[in-house]
């Protein structure tokens, strides 16, 4: 037998490590410094850190489903619509306040989430993406039917009405920045809390490998649900900040607040900033938001750059910006995850 | 329009989508690839067929022995150059960059042709129908549309059941890595079964093109309709695509025949339950072969 | 003589594992070698690598005097490498006529066609129009290996065919392919039986832990000796 005695080395789990907590410190700054926005910011820039906010949100909710869940949605703007029609049909026909409104609508949205799931989950990938979409288009046509004036049927409806009567133009800026920068804020929270629970754990085990999840007794139906719901809330959520912003919304057609260029934009962003990262959408959300500000303004060829780069990232950069540094680098910003630190060895 | 004529165009309208979802299920039952820009590229050659047919003078039938060939070739490239790293890369990338395609597809064909409405000419069959009765007119060309879905499908399914490259092409979607270990060059079949399906998907928008108008968003809500089909018949069954597409068209025209709005709502309701109804009871698909298994005596 | 294949330095990976480590070994024309060794040993990986199916880390591979260290799997199959995988992964959907019919599309030329791997295995005979997964172990191994000759190799590699078979069914398989061992096939075989090892194989090599331990003709070595270097006993050197 073998004379030699191999020492096992020892090893330490760790979840914070120092830049993780200096990160985590400085985003909870940055956050608290962006509310102050209203008071140091241009009309301008807040508006345009409104749309930065909920496009944010929308990524950071696609990617929760693709990237953790394994989920890819093509019907995700069905909840937007949601969100939108809420708020607006709350502060329309039962006369509430319209950020209850949007409050409400967002809870409608996760509700809703319930019995789509039902339906979708058990799906194979394919008929799954095929199986949202349908159902957001559903949404849409429902909507587009509806005889109900507040909701306007197929020439769309506006939120004009409830904000003007009990806001300023400036007030509703405000209180809409502070409503988007809080939703962004309390789901990244959300999903960091997730993630770092047991749930979290199953989540991403999930994600690694299915199979081998599920044989070790992971939940895995609850856990897809669990974001399911979250993110048909969230992106309620993201859809009644939109109705807050551009105050008037249509059902159909390609561009609508139940259009499928939502998920084209959803898409983009993950893709662009990485796939199942935290930190990934945030990145894919700016990205985008600079090419909507400083791109072709709308129209064709915007979205065949827009289509161009997330063929290109998904070719060349599947893991995007932040997968690939991520990878590269071995950085990690927020402490979701663990890493193993050899004790008394390099690294 | 009575319900009988609702039910016989629907299963005619059924034919127009399984012409249009052949490849998709051609593609799915391969590849596992869901090609999103399947009805872009439907759209691109009726629009190539209205280039041809415009600067030749010939007719959208006689475009077709230009216009598919083109079509194999842009299906062979498509999976060469994008696709095949795609599946590489992961199993939700060929969604991702498919879908990018069909935005820039879309977005490319309304730079070049505009907005407006094309339309392609049938030809003086779209004047003939038969007159079953009174109410009931079922036009040559719909009959035509079904026939043409019926011999691809029929000839796909012949290919792949008596010939060497549809063989190779079964062992390949059953298994790539081993068909690779007996000598199947696994790319190449990959790639030959997207050209025959950018072929059909050209073939079945000229189709579109002679049946209504079109314009560069066209085919957004036939590319759902013919999604549904291939899910409704079970994915990756070719036969079944044919059963999903007369499902759907039938219920479609159905949910008209009650209230002109219904039309694709009753279609994704009748697609829905069909969905859950499977999940519930643990089938399948429609048309997919029922296998005996024989326990043989060793 | 120019040795058919030649394996020189091999490293190969498996996942984060390195399955095998600086393999170097000759096999000549129809000569039959035996790789023995325990699970885990890295035969499977090595067998692979060499029909191409994985691609090493380092080292060459040197068939017929050419080198396909970086050559596609269906390329060496055209070349004459046929690997029978372990486990049989025939194509399930497909008849086992379809099984040995979709491999001959090779191009090959060569004895074997589908009515001679039928004399062969006249078991598969009644069985043509059988779908693969209906099949029982024994006629799965047969397909198989049937499957693989349609190639018309002229270097067989057979991993494990005695893999859950019971022993009357391995006894038929190898009853079977006597006649391959004896002719003009090179066989590289992978084989847990030690002593039907060393009673078919003209060489017997024996791996641990990823590396060659032993090698020696039939003649050479005694049923000891390859036992001791299978678990790895009386070692001059401990592990790294």
């Amino acid at each position: 037998m073998s004379e030699h005695a191999v020492a096992a080395p020892a090893f330490r789990v760790e979840r914070w490590t120092w830049v993780s907590v200096a990160f985590t410190g400085g985003l909870t700054g940055l956050v608290a410094l962006l509310a102050l926005g209203p008071v140091l910011l241009s009309e301008n820039s807040q508006n345009n850190l409104i749309q930065l906010y909920f496009l944010v949100t929308l990524a950071v909710m696609w990617n929760a489903l693709a990237g953790y869940g394994g989920l890819v949605s093509v019907g995700q703007q069905g909840f937007i619509g949601i969100g939108a029609y809420g708020a607006v049909f709350f502060s329309l026909q039962h006369s509430l306040n319209p950020y209850l409104s949007m409050l409400i609508a967002t809870l409608i949205g996760g509700v809703v989430a319930i019995p789509v799931a039902l339906v979708v989950l058990w799906l194979r990938s394919g008929a799954f993406a095929i199986a949202t979409w349908v159902i957001a288009e559903s949404f849409a046509i429902l909507v587009s039917l509806d005889p109900n004036p507040a909701i306007g049927g197929g020439t769309g409806t506006s939120a004009i009405l409830p904000f003007n009567l009990r806001y300023t133009p400036e007030q509703r800026l405000h209180y809409t920045y502070w409503a988007a920068l809080g939703t962004v804020a309390v789901l990244l929270v959300l999903l960091f809390a997730l993630l770092r629970s047991r749930v979290g754990g199953s989540l991403q085990a999930i994600r690694d490998d299915e199979d081998a999840a599920a044989s070790v007794g992971v939940r895995v139906l609850l856990g897809k649900g669990i974001l399911f719901v979250i993110a048909g809330a969230g992106c309620a959520a993201a859809g009644a900040i939109i109705l807050a912003w551009q105050l008037s919304i249509l059902p159909l057609g390609p561009d609508s607040i139940f259009g499928i260029n939502w998920t084209a934009k959803m898409i983009f962003m993950v893709l662009v900033g990485g796939i199942g990262t935290f930190e990934g959408p945030i990145i894919g959300a700016i990205a985008l938001y600079v090419l909507q500000t400083y791109g072709p303004n709308g129209g064709v060829w915007y979205f065949v750059l827009l289509g161009g780069i997330a063929i290109g990232f998904a070719l060349l950069l599947p893991r995007g910006i932040w997968g690939t540094i991520q990878e590269r680098f071995d950085v990690r910003l927020l402490p979701v995850g663990y890493r193993l630190r050899q004790i008394g060895g390099a690294r | 329009m009575t319900w009988v004529s609702a039910i016989v165009h629907g299963i005619l309208l059924g034919g127009v989508y399984a012409l249009l979802a052949s490849g998709l299920a051609l593609m799915f039952g391969v590849m596992r690839i869901i090609n999103l820009a399947h009805g872009s590229l439907a759209l691109v050659g009726a629009y190539m067929s209205f280039l041809i047919t415009e600067h030749l003078g010939i007719s959208p039938y006689l475009s077709l022995a230009i216009v598919l060939p083109g079509a194999l070739i842009v299906g062979y490239a498509l999976q060469r150059t994008v696709l095949e790293r795609s599946l590489r890369a992961g199993p939700l990338v060929p969604l991702l960059t498919t879908f990018g395609l069909l935005i820039v597809i879309a977005n490319l064909l309304q730079y070049f042709f505009s907005p407006d409405v094309h339309s392609l000419d049938e030809g003086s069959i779209g004047l003939k129908a038969i007159s079953v009765s009174n109410e009931l007119a079922i036009p040559w060309f719909d009959v035509l549309t079904f026939g043409v879905a019926v011999v691809v499908l029929v000839g796909l399914q012949l290919v792949l059941r008596y010939t060497q490259v549809g063989r190779e092409l079964r062992a390949t979607a059953e298994d790539a890595d081993t068909a690779e270990l007996v000598g199947i060059n696994a790319r190449a079949v990959y790639a030959r079964a997207t050209a025959v399906a950018v072929a059909t998907a050209a073939l079945a928008g000229v189709f579109y093109g002679m049946r209504s108008g079109f314009d560069p968003n066209a085919g957004a809500s036939e590319l759902l309709y013919a999604f549904e089909a291939v899910v409704i018949g079970g994915m990756g069954s070719l036969w079944g695509t044919l059963v999903g597409g007369v499902v759907l068209g039938v219920a479609q025209l159905v949910g008209a025949q009650i209230n002109n709005e219904y039309f694709a709502l009753s279609g994704h309701l009748v697609f829905l339950v069909v969905l859950v109804a499977r999940t519930a009871l643990g089938v399948r698909g429609v048309g997919f072969r029922i296998r005996f298994v024989r326990r043989s005596v060793a | 003589m120019k040795p058919l294949l030649s394996v020189d330095e091999l490293d190969v990976r498996h996942g984060l594992l390195q399955a095998v480590r600086q393999v170097s070994f000759e096999v000549g024309e129809g000569e039959t070698l035996a790789l023995v060794g325990a699970n885990g040993a890295g035969k499977t990986t090595l067998l692979r690598a060499i029909a191409g199916a994985h691609r090493p880390a380092g080292g060459r591979i040197r068939f017929d005097g050419r080198d396909i260290t970086t050559l596609a799997a269906h390329r060496r199959v055209r070349r004459g490498i046929a690997l029978v995988p372990e486990g049989r992964r025939l194509f399930p959907g497909l008849t086992v006529e379809e099984n040995l019919r979709v491999a001959a599309g090779a191009g090959r030329d060569g004895a074997w066609d589908l009515e001679r791997v039928l004399e062969v295995f006249p078991l598969l005979a009644p069985l043509r129009r059988t779908r693969a997964a209906s099949l029982s172990g024994g006629e799965q191994q047969a397909t198989a290996i049937g499957r693989a000759l349609m190639t018309n190799p002229r270097l067989l590699l057979l991993d494990e065919v005695s893999l859950g078979l019971a022993p009357v069914v391995v006894e038929r398989v190898y009853e079977s392919i006597a006649g391959l061992l004896e002719g003009g096939v090179a066989i590289l075989l992978v084989e847990q039986d030690l002593a039907r090892a060393m009673r078919v194989a003209d060489r017997v090599v024996c791996m641990l832990e990823g590396r060659i331990v032993l090698e020696g003709s039939r003649g050479e070595l005694t049923r000891e000796q390859v036992t001791d270097a299978y678990f790895g006993l009386g070692r001059a050197e401990a592990t790294a």
